[in-house]
């Protein structure tokens, strides 16, 4: 199994292979498009992160091999793609390491725009969740 | 006689607004945000810096030279806006941070007047600055808020609006202009029934001021607000209008220098108006730049902006028209000025709004400070498009283009 730091070098190179910001923006859409849904009784009032322009709702489970499992799903494309990435990295890892993790991956594919906490949609808000996630369970 | 577009020259006026040279993303800037900033002419930049460049003192109260030229320019502010809006006197107008400053005044001030059984009316077509402020007030009073509805068109109920007026009702609040969908409301006629029963009327005219030149003493009403950064003029200054009589009887605001006529720790009397709501030291450059906008507005004429702003509005439904999935809010344009709320069916307004960023076009999306409204059509928000003056029909090529190219990536 992969951990953090391999899986955020391969969004980077899988991203830097882009020439432009509309291939990047395809290819987000196109991830938003194929993330696994999150289950329908997890989209609650309870799950969704506050302060963005779209929808967001994250569930997060603990398999059997002691990591977290993340869901989630929004009503906005974009968001889903950007969420699609935080997953794929952040999925099936122990608490500590998504505590521990760093996330300047971010600006290195490109995505700095949505990092700025005045921007709606809320980036910020969703890291801090899945880092919340962790934060409970490791103390589970 | 009517005014059309013809003869309006938009390259003259747009040499007027260097930030519409910029470019964004790699692309000319397409800035159709206007509903919620409006761009500042070289006219009103050179006011500014002329302003600390040369004269920047505190007004009121020095004797020296810097002073009185501070003084003298920002009451003249205060004259050029008071003659704008055809205020009977200079007094009615009191120079504020902006619309929700005003509004949060005069609804601060009303505290003394309500008791329980009073009851305030509000238009469902409100931004939350024109709803939070007399919900604070209810809570503190005891007063009722009703709520007059809006219709499928985005327009306003003028039946309910009968039903729901009655002898306790105390105030109404209407925007002149909607934000988040640019109805012009019939506030000639809600101002005329209101007063039948004794009610009197705060207009919002924060969107309708860059459009239309109102005329505070033939409305008739009572109250009416504005926003500079609305009208060509910069952020944090606008205006409140209130009839002399009703100001008069209005307990200040906020309490410190500038609005007292003597203080002693027994008892503080209050200055006159228009300074028994202007405490401390106010927005000087502001004041004097907004001034400056207006003059520079209405060089341009009223009538010539809201023309041309027309066939703008026309040209730009009809191309929003070519799109099979599109939905427009809010009433024909006949009927509104110069905004399109819109969506693409299947499409989240986040979305579309992201990508066109992309391509060098500003536009707002979500809810526009109108929770209820999004409430009302169920729907997340919208993607609102804005025209001032300053804008072209090939911009809104330009906007469509990258409309059908967003459609293209998220369909």
């Amino acid at each position: 199994m992969s951990s953090i730091v391999e899986k955020q070098n391969e969004v980077v190179d899988e991203f830097s292979m882009f020439e432009d910001w509309m291939q990047r923006y395809e290819y987000m859409i196109e991830l938003g498009k194929s993330l696994p849904l999150i289950d329908e009784r997890y989209k609650t009032d309870d799950n969704i992160i506050k302060g963005c322009q779209s929808r967001v709702w994250v569930h997060a489970d603990m398999n059997d091999n002691d990591k977290i499992e993340f869901t989630a799903d929004s009503d906005a494309i974009i968001t889903k793609g950007i969420i699609a990435i935080l997953i794929r990295v952040f999925s099936d890892q122990t608490p500590k390491e998504i505590l521990e993790a760093n996330t300047d991956f971010i600006d290195e594919i490109g995505l700095k725009e949505h990092l700025s906490p005045t921007r709606a949609n809320g980036l910020v808000s969703m890291i801090k969740q899945l880092k919340m996630y962790a934060l409970a369970y490791s103390k589970a | 006689m009517i005014k059309t577009a013809e003869g309006f020259n938009v390259e003259k006026i747009r040499n007027d607004f260097p930030i519409l040279n910029r470019k964004v993303n790699g692309r000319n800037l397409v800035y159709f945000d206007n509903a919620a900033t409006s761009q500042t002419p070289q006219q009103v930049i050179d006011c500014i810096v002329d302003y600390y460049q040369n004269y920047n003192a505190n007004i009121h109260r020095g004797v020296h030279a810097l002073s009185q030229e501070a003084t003298e320019a920002y009451e003249n502010a205060r004259r050029i806006v008071q003659r704008h809006f055809n205020a009977k006197d200079f007094k009615e107008i009191i120079l504020t941070s902006g619309t929700t400053h005003s509004i949060n005044l005069v609804a601060s001030g009303y505290e003394k007047f309500m008791t329980a059984g009073d009851e305030v009316l509000v238009s469902g077509l409100e931004h939350h600055s024109n709803i939070v402020p007399w919900q604070m007030l209810c809570e503190k009073t005891g007063a009722q808020l009703k709520v007059l509805a809006m219709t499928e068109e985005g327009v306003l109920d003028m039946q309910s609006f009968e039903d729901l007026l009655n002898f306790k009702t105390k105030l109404v609040m209407v925007n002149h202009v909607s934000n988040a969908l640019g109805t012009i409301n019939p506030i000639e006629d809600i101002i005329e029934k209101a007063h039948a029963v004794g009610a009197k009327v705060l207009v919002d005219g924060a969107q309708a001021t860059p459009h239309i030149k109102p005329d505070v003493q033939a409305l008739d009403v009572d109250y009416y607000t504005c926003s500079a950064h609305k009208i060509c003029g910069p952020t944090g200054v606008g205006m409140l209008y209130g009839k002399q009589e009703l100001l008069e009887e209005l307990p200040p605001y906020q309490g410190g220098g500038e609005m007292i006529d003597q203080v002693s720790f027994e008892k503080t009397t209050y200055a006159g108006l228009p300074n028994k709501f202007e405490a401390g030291t106010p927005n000087i450059c502001g004041g004097i730049a907004f001034g400056k906008a207006l003059d520079y507005m209405n060089s341009i004429g009223f009538e010539s902006i809201a023309a041309y702003e027309q066939d703008l509005l026309d040209y730009a439904t009809q191309r929003l028209n070519e799109f099979d999935n599109i939905i427009i809010y809010g009433p024909n344009t006949d009927a509104k000025t110069a905004v399109i709320s819109f969506n693409f069916q299947g499409l989240h307004p986040y979305d579309v709004g992201t990508l066109v960023d992309k391509m060098g076009i500003a536009v707002r999306t979500g809810h526009h400070c109108a929770q209820p409204i999004m409430e009302f059509f169920k729907i997340p928000g919208t993607i609102r498009a804005s025209f001032s003056f300053y804008n072209t029909k090939a911009e809104i090529d330009l906007f469509i283009e990258a409309l059908q190219k967003a459609n293209s990536m998220l369909l």
